[in-house]
């Protein structure tokens, strides 16, 4: 007894768009493969086939960044490399989404020092802050899921129309 | 063929070179050799060349910023760890620089690999080798200004986050715009 004898006849589910939308895009988020310490580690176990990533489409890391939709900044950010990641999210096609993975990312974690950026946020607008030093790998799912509620909220219109959003965007400029 | 005998660096330096010792300082079985910054290449030129010696490679540059203890010849120290292969014997060549003008004629004559330790010494300290080939900054970007292990820098980039001072530092926070 498989789910199209239960379903029966009803050949046709409505919805809204926006719901359909978001559905496609939480079910098939494509991170970039990126990592810069070692809460990379943590993500690669994330990736792996104990807490296994693909269960929501995420088994696919893209080593392009325009054909991610994740930046997950894992580990602590330094100055030379802020405009790296800079660029990376500028290339990134919308839309687009950001997970500060760590302390380190959030704000800076223990290195307060000048060598390091006091929270990627600084320099990208960041979607969900992960805790931890580094997180385990449930603590990223659960950002990851988070993130997911996040865009279940949200309407494609953000994406698509908000002209003012998107010029915003484009003049911020990278502070090193 | 055979091998020269091993002689004492610091007798052979004092009498090869008698104006360019300051100061011989024997601690925890090593010698460091305080040289006038004006012989440094010379004096490891013969190091390097002279039987008996043989101090052939260059372990490391290292540099020392006193501030703000001024009871010393200057404020930088430069360090430079020869070691010799043939006689497995290790050398410390010092050097003081005053902190108005820290320069040093570069060793990249006598020892190529002196390179990217000159360079990073640069960077970090600010110390300035003259007739070193790239004057490149090797760690920080290259539009950094200042020179991170001086004493006198700033260490901090933001004041540690508590409760009481949250709202007040994430007012000042920069934050990429939405």
């Amino acid at each position: 007894m498989g789910i199209s004898s239960k379903l029966g006849n009803l050949g046709v589910v409505t919805t809204t768009l926006d719901a359909a939308v978001n559905w496609g895009r939480t079910g098939a988020m494509w991170p970039l493969l990126f990592g810069l310490a070692c809460c990379a580690i943590e993500y690669m176990g994330t990736q792996g086939s104990s807490y296994d990533l693909s269960r929501f489409g995420m088994e696919l890391n893209r080593a392009s960044p325009r054909q991610a939709d994740l930046l997950i900044v894992s580990g602590r950010l330094t100055r030379k490399m802020a405009p790296v990641v800079r660029q990376l999210y500028d290339q990134m096609s919308s839309p687009k989404w950001v997970i500060a993975m760590g302390d380190c990312a959030s704000c800076g974690g223990v290195y307060n020092n000048y060598a390091v950026v006091q929270g990627c946020d600084e320099i990208i607008p960041v979607d969900v802050y992960v805790a931890g030093c580094p997180p385990r790998p449930e603590q990223l799912l659960h950002g990851i899921l988070t993130l997911h509620e996040k865009i279940k909220g949200e309407s494609i219109r953000k994406w698509a129309d908000d002209e003012k959003w998107a010029a915003d965007r484009a003049e911020h400029v990278v502070r090193v | 063929m055979s091998i020269a005998a091993v002689i004492d660096p610091v007798e052979a330096v004092k009498k090869a070179y008698p104006q360019a010792v300051e100061d011989v300082v024997l601690y925890a079985g090593e010698t460091t050799l305080v040289l006038n910054p004006d012989y440094l290449p010379v004096v490891a030129r013969y190091l390097r060349d002279t039987a008996g010696l043989v101090y052939n490679f260059l372990s490391d540059i290292s540099a020392v910023d006193y501030y703000p203890d001024y009871n010393r010849p200057g404020r930088f120290g430069v360090c430079y760890h020869l070691l010799s292969m043939l006689y497995k014997k290790r050398l410390r060549l010092k050097v003081y620089l005053p902190e108005d003008e820290p320069t040093v004629e570069t060793i990249t004559t006598v020892w190529p690999g002196a390179n990217w330790p000159e360079r990073e010494v640069m960077d970090m300290m600010g110390v300035d080798f003259k007739g070193h080939p790239d004057k490149r900054r090797i760690l920080m970007p290259e539009d950094w200004n200042g020179h991170p292990a001086r004493r006198d820098y700033p260490l901090g980039y933001e004041t540690p986050m508590f409760s009481f001072n949250a709202d007040e530092i994430v007012k000042h926070k920069p934050k990429a715009k939405e």
